[in-house]
């Protein structure tokens, strides 16, 4: 067939055309490859690793005893690659998820804004749930679960206050480069010690190097830095004490601090009402975290540290030994019949028939306000003022977690600088029943009852367990004022007549003193009063009296009477504190 | 009809045969590459490198039967073959198991196949044989009622299904293969020029009976960083495997955009950048080269056959091969439209396989049978 020439020009043609073609598309490998290749081999890299912050596990925080007092428990989280899940699946899964249609719809379709980011639809899945939805894989497309870990704690509200809570970074914490190692999305401590030590509780996250598919479905670890755990945290709290305390105060508000008196550990710190941590731990809900706010008593206040009351009558204490130091002499005795005058003005004492003749010790016993209107009169309020600060009183304790509050205890220099007014004597009168202006936090008086009753050493309190105490100064006063005081409030509890009896215990010798701290100025019947109008009653103890190991302060806000309110408060945390260690761990349910 | 003489064996043709069979190994183990579960966790599927070789095996005994008779014979069953096609193709339209937003397919029981795939060779057969009765170019009137009886009745269909990739291949093959036949170069002409006049009404009409899919296909030709995520991906992850070969290639099995997902259709129309990726510049001109061979071998086939028959047949079937593996290329490599067509032994799919194979034999037939007289 040779005579079909223009047959094979045509061909011809057609091969030129085909290796143009050919060409082209070599030029066009030769540009991708060898030409751009080295931005594309980096762009596949990047296609395909991940850096995935891996957390570390937090430290555990264990109560003095070795109680763990929180756990890291792993909980369920259903997320959707939505690239991948058919949205004709919606209504089936809420059922399955428990959500309604329309919220899961809503969550789905509203970040939208990459098909390879995935979305979260539920945290904190049933057993019954994830197990439900791993046997259906297949019905749902694009659905996976993730494992997060939350802080569980194990006596809910009890310690809430000092133990804390978590949350997420907040927008100024995120830019402050002490939380610069932290995930985006981790929980870090926001309160109590979880906050004050969260540095050495969170440790160090790791990172997990990952090959990932175009859905970010790991393929393969490629290396992997191990996180390292948190430091375990044993705090100076004894749980079984600090349950006891807040048991006691039931309903109530107000607080309590109970202090170790060879070291000024806090054995336990109450502020009532408290919040509970574990609705904060996996991010809190609005809807908590309003009730917590609009709450009158203001859960969210560490009454024991940043709250200050009048002391009442627990600061008799100071007012007996600033008399006992300054040369007034025990058995010097005044004669109480109800009330004293000062000029034309009567100051009642709260026993309006009167408690007759009384001396240092019954004046203590019986809390007699007319002895201590002289006491203080005798010995100037600059003298008291002087004492209460070498008992810790009017300072912060540094107690370190928290905004502390400092309380007051005025002289006359104070008036005179900051009301501009002399100090009248009346006001001596009345500031040495801890009435007027002295105020202090619960924490204070802890310190200061502490210090009464170990010798004269005001200790910093701390919440973790320490290698050593830290001695803030030790009293300069005799031991034998400090060991007549101790005498008396031995009798205060333990005494007939004597205004703590309710702290009384079979198990332990409690000394105590009680405050009863007027709120308005008129004093009647506290039953008939509405319970704003009522008095807060204190009561600070230590025992066992003869070789103290515990100090506590209790107050009761509108409490009334501090013998009948606080006292068997401070008497069942004390009572609790000393139960043998097996004995409270059974109480708290530790398995071992 | 079934003799095997000697003449036969000594001419036919191996080097087709062995080019075809050593890409679709090639092809098989880039499925199998494109297809494995790196991660150990995950339920095996990898079954599609098995599948294609079974398919594989089928293909080649049907190539070996249709080299087995004299291609001639196909001439004189052009007209009931090609009537059977189109029914098919109504059938799809009609009743078809729906495919990616597309009806491609019929089931037949288990099996279910493209007869789209099929037609193509059919539509080849009828055009050739049609062409091949009388010696003239082709004036106006010749080639519009080519057009109207034989073309635009399959195209219609195809594109209502729509299989824009075949339709378009249609018109393609109809195009050249006219061409071949030889046009008046006043209708070249002509056509040009209308074509030109009626671009942008066509491009509009095309445009607007173009589905969601396929519009976004074109805008990521067009701008393909418009949205990377989006309709720019294919072409972009295409891009990313194929450049990070480079030179060399990851080496067998060391490919991450395919297995990893980032690649969608990794095993099917883009499978050239997964082996791209594997191997490099090096490997890619090699595989490439074995198609510009199979090319070039069609075109010599085409000019050797005995008759116009056999030419167009040969011819029509070289440029079908020809436009798959320029548009496939070309669209895995960027530098054309995303239409979804498959790459000719290399892409997994029985169906397509199939009809390759026996337009390889019917091509390989053409060059074998071109000593025997056989009317």
């Amino acid at each position: 067939m040779q005579t079909e020439k223009p047959e094979a020009q045509k061909i011809a043609i057609a091969s030129y055309l085909i290796l143009l073609g050919f060409l082209i598309i070599l030029l066009r490998l030769w540009q991708l490859q060898l030409l751009q290749g080295d931005e594309f081999r980096k762009t596949s890299e990047s296609n395909r690793l991940r850096i995935i912050p891996v957390s570390a596990p937090r430290g555990i925080i264990f109560d003095r005893n070795g109680i763990p007092l929180v756990k890291n428990t792993p909980y369920f989280c259903a997320s959707i690659m939505p690239e991948e899940f058919h949205n004709a699946n919606i209504p089936y899964l809420a059922g399955v998820l428990h959500i309604p249609e329309d919220e899961l719809r809503e969550k789905i379709n509203r970040k939208a804004q990459s098909p390879f980011t995935p979305v979260r639809l539920k945290e904190g899945l049933s057993y019954d749930e994830v197990s439900y939805i791993e046997a259906r894989r297949s019905d749902f497309p694009g659905l996976f679960i993730e494992i997060e870990v939350s802080r569980e704690y194990l006596y809910g509200g009890i310690g809430a206050h000092a133990i804390g809570y978590l949350g997420k970074l907040t927008p100024g914490q995120s830019k402050d480069p002490e939380f610069k190692d932290v995930p985006p999305n981790a929980f870090i401590g926001q309160w109590g010690v979880e906050k004050l030590y969260d540095r050495s509780l969170r440790g160090t996250p790791g990172q997990r190097i990952i090959e990932v598919d175009a859905i970010g479905r790991e393929i393969r670890l490629l290396k992997e830095n191990p996180s390292v755990k948190g430091a375990d945290l044993s705090l100076s709290i004894d749980i079984a004490l600090q349950k006891a305390a807040e048991d006691a105060f039931e309903e109530r508000t107000g607080a309590l601090v109970a202090l170790d008196s060879d070291s000024g550990e806090i054995l336990g710190i109450v502020s009532s009402p408290a919040f509970d941590p574990n609705r904060f731990a996996k991010g809190v809900s609005p809807a908590y975290w309003n009730e917590i706010m609009n709450d009158k008593k203001v859960p969210m206040l560490n009454r024991a540290i940043q709250s200050q009351y009048p002391p009442g009558s627990t600061f008799k204490i100071i007012t007996a030994i600033a008399a006992l130091e300054e040369g007034v002499s025990a058995s010097a005795s005044v004669t109480c019949s109800g009330g004293m005058f000062l000029g034309s003005h009567r100051f009642g004492c709260w026993k309006k028939e009167g408690h007759g003749t009384v001396s240092l010790h019954r004046a203590l016993v019986e809390s007699c306000d007319v002895y201590f209107y002289n006491a203080g009169r005798t010995v100037g309020f600059d003298k008291v003022h002087d004492y209460a600060l070498m008992f810790g009183l009017g300072e912060a304790t540094g107690v370190g977690f928290g905004k502390e509050r400092k309380g007051l205890i005025p002289n006359t220099e104070w008036k005179r600088k900051e009301r501009k007014e002399p100090w009248w004597p009346g006001e001596t009168v009345i500031n040495s029943i801890g009435q007027g202006y002295v105020a202090t936090t619960p924490v204070q008086m802890a310190v200061m009852i502490n210090a009464v009753s170990n010798g004269g050493n005001v200790y910093k309190p701390s919440i973790v367990k320490l290698s050593g105490p830290v001695l803030v100064r030790k009293a300069a006063v005799k031991p034998e004022t400090l060991e007549l005081v101790k005498k008396a409030l031995e009798g205060v509890v333990n005494e007939p007549g004597g205004t703590g009896h309710a702290a009384h215990s079979n198990t332990v010798v409690i000394g105590g003193k009680t405050g009863t701290a007027q709120v308005v100025g008129i004093k009647k019947d506290s039953k008939y009063l509405a319970e704003q109008h009522r008095d807060h009653a204190w009561f600070v103890a230590f025992a066992p009296v003869d070789k103290p190991k515990v100090a506590v302060s209790v107050l009761v806000e509108h409490g009334g009477h501090g013998g009948s309110a606080a006292a068997p408060i401070a008497k069942q945390a004390i009572e609790a504190y000393m139960l043998p260690v097996e004995k409270k761990k059974g109480l708290m349910h530790v398995q071992d | 009809m079934f003799r095997i003489d000697r003449r036969l064996i000594q001419n036919f043709d191996w080097l087709t045969l062995a080019i075809v069979i050593l890409i679709s190994i090639i092809g098989i183990l880039t499925i199998f590459s494109a297809t494995r579960q790196p991660s150990a966790g995950e339920a095996a599927q990898a079954s599609f490198y098995i599948k294609q070789i079974v398919w594989l095996i089928i293909s080649i005994l049907a190539l070996i039967l249709f080299i087995s008779f004299d291609y001639v014979w196909l001439g004189r069953i052009a007209l009931p073959v090609y009537v059977t096609g189109l029914i098919l193709l109504l059938i799809v339209l009609i009743s078809g198991r729906t495919g990616m937003g597309a009806q491609r397919w019929i089931s037949l029981g288990p099996l279910s196949f493209q007869p789209s795939e099929f037609f193509k060779l059919m539509f080849i057969i009828m055009l050739s044989n049609y062409y091949s009765f009388s010696r003239e170019s082709l004036g106006v009137t010749g080639l519009l009622r080519v057009f109207f009886f034989i073309v635009f009745i399959p195209f219609v269909l195809l594109f209502k299904q729509p299989d824009l990739g075949t339709a378009i291949v249609i018109l393609l093959i109809f195009a050249s293969v006219s061409l071949a036949k030889g046009l008046y170069k006043k209708v070249i002409i002509m056509i040009v020029v209308i074509g030109m006049i009626s671009l942008p009404f066509l491009g509009n009409i095309m445009w607007t009976g173009l589905k969601d899919y396929q519009k976004n296909r074109l805008i990521a030709f067009i701008e393909p960083d418009v949205d990377p995520a989006g309709i720019g991906y294919h072409i972009n992850q295409s891009k990313i495997a194929i450049g990070s070969g480079e030179f060399f290639g990851k080496g067998y099995l060391n490919g991450t955009q395919g297995p990893f997902r980032f690649l969608p259709e990794k095993h099917t129309d883009f499978i050239f950048a997964v082996f791209a990726e594997e191997w490099g510049f090096v490997g890619s001109t090699f595989l490439l080269s074995l198609y510009l061979l199979l090319i070039m071998r069609g075109l010599d086939t085409a000019s050797k056959a005995k008759d116009d028959f056999g030419r167009l047949l040969a011819l029509g079937i070289t440029f079908m091969f020809c436009v798959y593996f320029f548009v496939n290329v070309g669209m895995t490599l960027g530098i054309m439209p995303v239409v979804g067509i498959p790459l000719p032994f290399m892409s997994y799919g029985g169906t397509a396989l199939l009809s390759n194979y026996i337009s390889i034999g019917v091509l390989i037939n053409v060059r074998t049978h071109r000593f025997s007289l056989f009317y």
